[in-house]
């Protein structure tokens, strides 16, 4: 049977299983666009490319699916160039089709021309330029094979108009892959596994630090396992939160420039590191030439590019996270050990970090402490397990230290690119994914009117987010830098004119909160939860509340400043 | 031979995908390292959907096992070593054309026949010549060369081969049998070149 290319497009995506789409047509993809309807797929037209590439994000962050994206050529594939680096720096599994001019006219400056396989080359973990109409099945199981396994990543997938409209004979989705030049590492090596046993084996003062590689992988009960068996204290990356449940005795928060005091002070006191899944981001190692001087470190990650990157390793292992740590459960179990004894003197000093450093604010009446209003939301909403997304800034770092989760996929936020206007699309296509959950967006005032146009597609498709404007009318997290190390310069951070946001959300047919005093905080979250439809609440707080603890960048983790401590002038002066 | 700065030629070969847009994802990764690659050959393998490429980078041994890695990383990559220190073979062909005025005429034949160049053209003022060798060698000749006066110079960039007994395309066949059906399993840190010997 010969069908036309945007036919077996769609075919196929219904075969793969990707009956999602966030999408915005236009001209070069059109004729997909024009047999859509005719195919059991559900396509949410979002505003922006931008915001489709970050709801395909949350999409596959929340439900472990990939996400997938469709846009026209130039204009709208370039706009999705944020997400797909977003995508790629954070392991999100997203594949994007875009439309591209016939390739008659490909390279001679046609209309909504962009080269965007040459553009995309640097921000997809692979991309596709399809020159035949026979070749698209094959290509399309490629690209979300590409994506979800491995390191998972964005794929870019270009269809130029003569290949959708061409015919070709349609012979069913492949069933199977292979790519010789793509072959993932699964199981870790066995040598390597049994030196890092050993390794924790004799260790007296062990720390893991896992990070999103957790997640992707779903091993989550074999991290909780090496913790049980080991009885090792652990820490999480801001992109693996949700991986350990943050009521654990051995939780030691997150770690990093804004991670507890616990878990920085256990980075640079262990003796055996642990880590799991995670690249040892610039954020987490602060000044690379004291980081880790102290301790051995295993590190298990299934990308080979991430091992001795930034930081020179004992013991390391590639393979997935999920096989390796049920290779290494197996053979700790074999160790004839009291864990709990020998750490006894280890698990005290942590108690005692944990005791007299804790993450705290000082909620006096008057203005809401953004601390307060993150921590109120976060505890009374607990109970209806809600995914939880965060644009990028000290919203978001205030929303990570006060975290509380029992299983992950359900806190979405952009790390390694700290893309503002993430959180509501990825907040809007986690709520695709899961309709009846409760989702809820922690986003700052600047993030979230970088993508508060996608207000018209929640309402439109019944996606009922809930977002929470952590409105200090300033950029907070370039204001806090500006005033640490720029002497108080506030060169065009403030956001002086907003639009009123109730209104706003009343404008586009949703509801629209707001709270200004503390003591009303908790029953607007719980007036918020009950009220059907997006919401937008618009939460006014003090607006020169800095966020505690930090770690300058570019300083060592020693050097970390906590709650209620003197600024060393000093420090700032070399950083500056 | 290092640089004041420790950084070294490097001769990286590679087997990839024999299609477009390949070379530019190569060089891009190059690229993104700041490093300048300093000649690339390119060619058909016996297998016409595989290509052979050898390119020469000069830098840090850090940041090459890197580039290595990553170059691994890429699809159409299907496999990737660093040869600089193993026992090759290599070889670059250099045509020059130079001043042959009758005055010198004689000598400049003479120097190419010590070489063993071929002359490939001759006009009543000039000579082509055309020479095979490794890297030292063809720089001799042109420094032999440039008193007469070179007019041009074109070289192919470096091709190598391991030396042994066992062909590339051979190994990798095997390899490719043996690891069909299961995953291959591979040490991250490669640290007795395990994994890199593909290519030898």
């Amino acid at each position: 049977m010969k069908l036309t290319g945007s036919e077996i497009l769609l075919r196929c995506l219904v075969e793969e299983g990707a009956t999602t789409v966030f999408g915005h047509p236009g001209g070069a993809i059109l004729h997909t666009y024009d047999v859509l309807p005719e195919h059991p797929i559900r396509h949410i037209l979002c505003r922006h490319e931008q915001a489709a590439a970050h709801a395909a994000e949350g999409y596959y962050k929340a439900s472990g699916k990939v996400g997938t994206v469709m846009v026209t050529s130039g204009p709208g594939a370039c706009n999705t160039i944020t997400g797909l680096t977003d995508a790629l720096m954070d392991s999100m599994a997203i594949v994007v089709f875009s439309g591209q001019v016939p390739t008659a006219v490909m390279g001679c400056d046609a209309f909504q021309e962009a080269d965007v396989v040459g553009t995309t080359r640097a921000c997809t973990k692979h991309n596709y330029v399809v020159m035949k109409t026979e070749d698209i099945p094959r290509i399309v199981k490629e690209a979300y094979y590409i994506s979800r396994s491995g390191r998972p990543g964005p794929v870019l997938v270009d269809l130029p108009k003569d290949i959708l409209m061409g015919k070709a004979e349609f012979k069913g989705y492949p069933q199977e892959v292979n790519i010789r030049g793509y072959k993932p590492t699964l199981n870790g090596h066995i040598g390597q596994i049994r030196k890092a046993a050993d390794l924790i084996a004799q260790a007296k003062r062990p720390i893991i630090y896992g990070g999103g590689g957790i997640i992707h992988s779903d091993a989550h009960q074999e991290l909780q396992e090496l913790v049980e068996i080991t009885k090792t204290p652990i820490t999480l990356t801001l992109m693996g939160l949700g991986a350990f449940p943050t009521d654990h005795p051995l939780w030691l928060g997150m770690l990093g420039m804004h991670g507890t005091y616990t878990a920085n002070m256990g980075m640079i006191h262990c003796d055996v590191m642990i880590a799991v899944g995670s690249r040892f981001d610039d954020r987490v190692t602060g000044k690379l030439s004291e980081f880790g001087k102290q301790c051995k470190i295993i590190h298990i990650d299934i990308d080979p590019t991430s091992i001795r990157k930034n930081v020179k390793v004992d013991v390391p292992i590639v393979g997935d996270v999920k096989h390796v740590l049920a290779q290494l459960n197996q053979e700790l179990r074999k160790v004839e050990r009291d864990w709990a004894k020998e750490f006894e003197e280890w698990h005290a000093e942590i108690e005692e970090w944990k005791r007299r450093h804790p993450l705290r604010y000082d909620q006096k009446d008057g203005a809401i402490k953004p601390q307060y209003a993150i921590e109120t939301i976060i505890r009374a909403t607990e109970d209806k397990d809600p995914i939880i997304s965060t644009g990028v800034g000290q919203h978001q770092m205030w929303a990570a230290q006060y975290y509380r989760s029992r299983r992950p996929r359900r806190w979405l936020t952009s790390g390694g690119l700290g893309t503002m206007g993430y959180g509501f699309p990825a907040a809007m296509g986690a709520q695709a994914a899961f309709p009846k959950d409760l989702v809820l967006c922690i986003d700052g005032d600047g993030s979230f009117q970088m993508t508060m146009q996608e207000l018209a597609a929640c309402v439109q498709y019944n996606l009922p987010v809930k977002v929470f404007i952590i409105n200090n009318r300033y950029l907070g997290m370039v204001r806090q830098w500006q005033e640490l190390f720029y002497g108080k310069n506030y060169s065009e951070v403030d956001l002086a004119v907003h639009p009123d946001f109730v209104k706003l959300a009343e404008a586009y047919g949703a509801t629209g909160f707001r709270v200004e005093r503390p003591e009303e905080m908790k029953a607007v979250v719980e007036k918020v939860v009950s009220t059907p439809g997006p919401v937008v609440v618009d939460v006014v707080v003090d607006r020169e509340e800095n966020c505690f603890p930090m770690i300058p960048a570019g300083a060592a983790i020693r050097d970390i400043i906590d709650v209620g401590d003197p600024i060393p002038e000093k420090l700032f002066q070399g950083i500056r | 031979m290092r640089d004041k700065d420790g950084k070294r030629r490097h001769i990286i070969g590679m087997l990839v995908e024999n299609k477009t847009g390949v070379l530019a994802r190569i060089a891009g990764l190059i690229a993104s390292k700041g490093y300048n690659i300093e000649s690339l050959s390119v060619g058909e393998t016996l297998d016409p959907t595989v290509s052979r490429m050898t390119l020469v980078v000069r830098g840090d041994d850090w940041v090459i096992e890197q580039a290595v890695k990553q170059l691994n990383r890429l699809i159409d990559v299907i496999k990737v070593s660093d040869l600089t220190d193993e026992d090759l073979v290599e070889r670059e062909l250099i045509l020059i054309r130079v001043n042959a005025e009758p005055t010198f005429r004689a000598e400049v034949l003479r120097i190419a026949d010590i070489f063993r160049a071929k002359v490939v053209d001759v006009t009543p003022m000039t000579y082509t010549l055309e020479l095979t060798g490794d890297e030292d060698k063809l720089d001799a000749f042109v420094e032999l060369l440039k008193p007469y006066g070179i007019q041009e110079v074109v070289r192919t960039g470096k091709v190598v081969m391991v030396r042994g007994s066992k062909a590339v395309t051979k190994r990798y066949q095997e390899k490719l049998k043996q690891a069909a059906g299961k995953e291959m399993i591979v040490v991250a840190q490669q640290e007795e070149g395990n994994g890199q010997d593909l290519l030898r």
